[in-house]
């Protein structure tokens, strides 16, 4: 099947302009936090005309009154709390998943049903009463308390998903490993849980990436700088009368980057992962 | 070093009689943050009180203080500005110091603005207000009258040369409120209740309109503009307040007054004082400690420190003596300012203003209302958002929950039992289910972690849309909120604080982005389908680039990049010879500013589904069409489109619900300006709970509604789609 040259001309050419779109506004934020300036300046270029990295110094060399060395530990925070929602959100994930791809129980469509419902809860209003429930648990000012919440919000994307990728490998595997002795546990672990590698990086990315990227209750529950996540720090630097922009974009490529390179890591996941289990139709 | 430090800890804890350190929370960044740390530093060498000082978001201190304080959780002192005062106060998060406050030692506004109801709280620490900076180099003689400065404005400005002899935030109501005061109005009637359709609201909206028609001043102007036009010389003057001496350009050589003095009335411009405030909370663990802390702060060296490096104008007398102050000639304009000033109410009625004043303010600026009409339509905004409890007492059962608990229950077992009776024939269990044990338990997890930290909160969330919540006091009401906002009572169906407006701009909102989402990333799957297109990967790459990005930051990059004149998408009209587009101020563009957005942030997302979709489908079937002699045109119809459906619609799905909820985008980028006109359900849910006096049972109503829009909407699709849905 051979394209005609011109067809190809065309298809690059489509291309390249939705790659330009898709960067022009990140080469700003790039632009921004390179520029010496503070403050936003009309211009169309994408590129900086003077280029200081203090901005990146200044945000990154954070230190508190007892000279601690905020950015680290807020780095260390997220890093932690993101790993944790990660390993904690992806191990409840998997487990209900399987069961409810593979086996039959009362409440079963219902639980299917609850977990698409629980999509339409606006999220902003349960601030309130999560906070009084989460004192009630004594995980207040904890990042256990920051994790619980996190993998539970993620979960019912993820075992969406991965309910979606068990459906599509065949029975048979894991009916030949039960033949050769295996406990269903180790059919589990062992059969199922390689096969589904795609869907497993995908939904462990998107558990990492709510976490990653969430501040409104990191910095409701959490009472020590040093113990913040990074998204919180880099909501200081919008302040009620001024923006610190330069501070800001800087804050925004280091807070974006980790998840960047995951998506690259990931990216030959990310296609077969998000589709194979809707495919079964 | 180290055990230098940890043996100084340990002496200071041998003498402190209590072991936990006093928490105090503020919002201070830069040189006020410093001056705060080294004050508290001074106060626990001298009194050895250990402090824990944390510096919270501005946007999530207010929220943090009014979730933790209630619960114990909170701090023990807090800076705040004194306008939340009464809130506080009904919230019982805050101590009185009428038996503590030495009065006579700060400047009496400052204190004034401490009394709720005859008590005072707090210490008064410094004072926020609004002064004239002028350029000396383009005026001489700062202005004394309206006459005088509206002669200074004619000869200073040239809108040709974009040179203007005034830029401020006129948009802002904080900034516009010298004008109604200078021209007679007053904001609160003698019963307390906001009052806006008066002659000299009408006199200040007009002459603030003149001034943006005679050219005196640039069109909708921000923070930024005003900024950068003063620095490069081409504001002549600006009113703005002291957090704007740090602002400006080393260079540029300027004196900093009050307000004229309008000649019509012989009123001064009469800006609102702010007072931020050391507060001790109600739920101090040492409540002695505490005030001796917050009283540090408002005091001597702790001032000092304050004025610098904080740079605030200090609320304490003592300090205007110190020499440094007495030389500082900001400071001593902005007391002067301050004498002037009002103190802003710290009223509940207060918090209810803004909004529809910032409405009529827009609305006259840019020209869609005249300045007689503006009051009269900040006044219907006032009376639609300022909701009285609804009063149970003419509906039957609405006083009490018992019947209604009594009667949902009764509900939920009928409806049991009609699930069970539906059954049929019965099966036994054991063979129904026949591995029930093992799935459950493999369940047991995740639906205990769902259950308590999702549905428990959602379940308290949605019984509070029962309830009527005012400062701190709920009372049931039955079914009144629903049917309040159902009937849109005290506004007509088609305004935007109307659900049913608001209902249909978020399903157009859904529809179009879904639509936009889908095709783009449709469109890029198939031009990238082939794989042996060159670069195929590099494409691929850069293209879930906006996926990566988290999604606040997205709405803040956008938002700036649609600004009116520092903004990229301005800069590429006009670099394109076309005129700049105000995006926000008219509903099409700002709706469309916000479609923009959240599309650049979702197409990823449905290319890389459409993706793995298109490798789905078996090559074969293309080659048999090719045999059979289809076009391109019929195979991309005929087999790729039916084939992608049951691909693509669970993604579909759930991107509905996705978007149909994205607060972010709505919030930070058009933030429903024009006058709430582009909000959302959720994003209106949240300014009911947040922006207007803690309404909680209202906005938790539109909660529930969203909810069920979002059930109704996903069943019909199901029905209609067949199984494979859901």
């Amino acid at each position: 099947m051979k394209r005609p040259g011109l067809v190809t001309a065309l298809v690059h050419v489509g291309l390249v302009l939705a790659c330009v779109v898709a960067l022009y506004p990140v080469l700003w934020v790039v632009k921004l936090a390179l520029s010496p300036a503070q403050a936003l300046t009309l211009s169309v270029s994408p590129f900086p005309e003077a280029v200081t990295l203090d901005h990146f110094r200044d945000v990154v060399g954070a230190t508190d009154s007892q000279g601690r060395w905020l950015f680290g530990r807020q780095l260390g925070a997220s890093v932690v709390v993101s790993g944790l929602t990660t390993v904690v959100g992806l191990s409840l994930a998997v487990t209900a998943a399987y069961a409810l791809s593979r086996f039959r129980f009362p409440g079963k469509d219902a639980g299917m049903q609850t977990l698409l419902v629980t999509q339409m809860f606006p999220a902003t209003l349960m601030l309130v009463p999560l906070f009084s429930l989460l004192q009630a648990l004594g995980l207040l000012d904890s990042w256990a308390g920051l994790v619980l919440v996190y993998s539970t919000s993620s979960l019912p994307f993820c075992v969406w998903m991965l309910k979606g990728y068990f459906d599509t490998i065949p029975r048979e595997l894991e009916e030949a490993a039960t033949m050769d002795g295996a406990s269903p546990w180790q059919t589990f672990v062992k059969v199922v849980l390689p096969l589904a590698r795609p869907a497993l990086a995908v939904t462990a990315l998107f558990s990492f990436m709510t976490a990653w990227n969430e501040f409104i209750l990191a910095a409701t529950l959490i009472n020590d700088a040093g113990r913040f996540t990074l998204p919180v720090a880099l909501q200081q630097y919008v302040g009620e009368w001024k923006t610190e922009w330069g501070h800001f974009a800087a804050g925004a490529l280091l807070v974006s980057a980790p998840v960047m390179a995951l998506f690259f890591a990931l990216q030959r996941f990310l296609v077969g992962g998000l589709t194979a289990g809707a495919v079964k139709g | 070093m180290r055990w230098l430090a940890v043996a100084l800890a340990l002496s200071a804890c041998a003498d402190a009689p209590a072991a936990r350190p006093l928490k105090l929370w503020h919002a201070y960044r830069g040189g006020e943050e410093q001056a705060i740390e080294r004050a508290v530093a001074r106060f626990t060498e001298e009194t050895h009180v250990a402090v824990e000082v944390l510096s919270v978001p501005y946007d999530a201190f207010s929220s943090k203080l009014t979730s933790a304080i209630p619960h114990g959780a909170g701090p023990d002192v807090f800076i705040f500005a004194h306008e939340r005062l009464r809130q506080f106060h009904r919230l019982k998060v805050v101590a009185p110091t009428t038996q503590r406050l030495e009065r006579a030692r700060y400047l009496p506004s400052t204190v004034e603005a401490l009394d709720v109801d005859g008590e005072l709280y707090g210490y008064p620490l410094s004072l926020k207000t609004l002064a004239l900076f002028v350029n000396t180099a383009l005026v001489t003689d700062p202005p004394e009258t309206t006459d005088q400065w509206l002669s200074q404005l004619e000869a200073t400005s040239d809108a040709e040369r974009a040179r203007f002899g005034l830029a401020y935030a006129a948009g802002d109501f904080y900034l516009h409120a010298p004008f109604v005061f200078g021209f007679g109005a007053r904001l609160f009637d003698d019963a307390g209740r906001a009052s806006f359709d008066t002659k000299g609201m009408a006199r200040s909206l007009a002459f603030v309109k003149a001034l943006q028609t005679r050219g005196f001043m640039p069109q909708e102007v921000s923070g930024a503009l005003v900024k950068s036009l003063f620095n490069e010389g081409r504001a002549a003057m600006v009113i703005s307040g002291p957090w704007f001496t740090g602002e400006i350009d080393p260079s540029v050589r300027y004196r900093i007054t009050p307000l004229p003095t309008v000649s019509e009335t012989g009123l001064p411009l009469t800006p609102f004082l702010g007072v931020e405030a050391a507060l001790v909370s109600s739920r101090a663990s040492r409540p002695d400690d505490a005030h001796r802390l917050a009283e540090f702060l408002s005091r001597g060296e702790a001032t000092a420190l304050r004025v610098n490096p904080g740079r605030q104008i200090p609320a304490e007398l003592a300090a205007y003596e110190r020499p440094e102050v007495v030389g500082d000639e900001a400071i001593a304009a902005f007391r002067r300012a301050a004498e002037r000033a009002v103190p802003t109410p710290n009223t509940l009625e207060m918090a209810k203003v803004w909004e529809p004043m910032k409405l009529a303010l827009r609305g006259v600026l840019q020209g869609e209302v005249s300045p007689e009409a503006a009051g009269a339509l900040a006044e219907r905004r006032y009376a639609a958002l300022n909701r009285e409890q609804p009063s149970g007492r003419d509906r039957p059962g609405a006083t009490s929950p018992w019947p209604w608990l009594v009667a949902l229950a009764g509900g939920l077992v009928a409806f049991a039992v009609r699930q069970w009776r539906r059954r049929g024939p019965p099966v036994p269990f054991a063979r129904r289910y026949p591995e029930a044990a093992r799935g459950l338990a493999y369940v047991a997890p995740a639906a205990v972690g769902i259950a308590v930290l999702i549905v428990v909160p959602f379940s308290v969330g949605i019984s509070l849309a029962f309830f009527h919540h005012e400062a701190g006091d709920y009372t049931f009401v039955g079914l009144a909120n629903f049917v309040d906002i159902l009937t849109s009572k005290g506004y007509r169906v088609t305004e935007p604080l109307s659900f049913w407006f608001t209902l249909a701009v978020t399903i157009a909102w859904t529809f179009v982005n879904v639509a936009l989402h889908l095709g783009i990333g449709l469109g890029l799957a198939l031009l990238l389908k082939d794989p042996l297109l060159k670069l195929r990967a590099v494409y691929r790459v850069v293209l879930i680039v906006p996926w990566a990005v988290p999604n606040y930051i997205t709405a803040l990059m956008w938002k700036g990049m649609f600004h009116r004149q520092f903004g990229a998408i301005n800069g590429l009209l006009a670099a394109l010879g076309l005129e700049p587009v105000s995006w926000f101020t008219h509903f099409s563009t700002s709706f469309a500013a916000n479609v923009i957005t959240n599309t650049w942030l979702g197409f990823p997302f449905m290319m890389v589904v459409s993706l793995g979709a298109l490798q789905s489908i078996p090559q074969d079937l293309y080659e048999a069409a090719e045999v059979d002699g289809a076009s391109k045109w019929t195979q991309l119809r005929r087999i790729t489109l039916p084939l992608l459906k049951p691909a693509l619609l669970p993604s579909v799905i759930l991107g509905c619900v996705w978007t149909f909820n994205m607060f972010n985008i709505i919030y930070l980028v058009s933030g429903g300006e024009p006058g709430g006109a582009t909000d959302i359900l959720v994003s209106e849910a949240y300014r009911w709970a947040f922006q207007r006096n803690e309404q909680y049972g209202f906005a938790a109503a539109y909660s529930v509604l969203i909810f069920f829009v979002l059930l109704g909407w996903t069943r019909l699709t199901r029905r209609l789609t067949g199984p494979e849905a859901a």
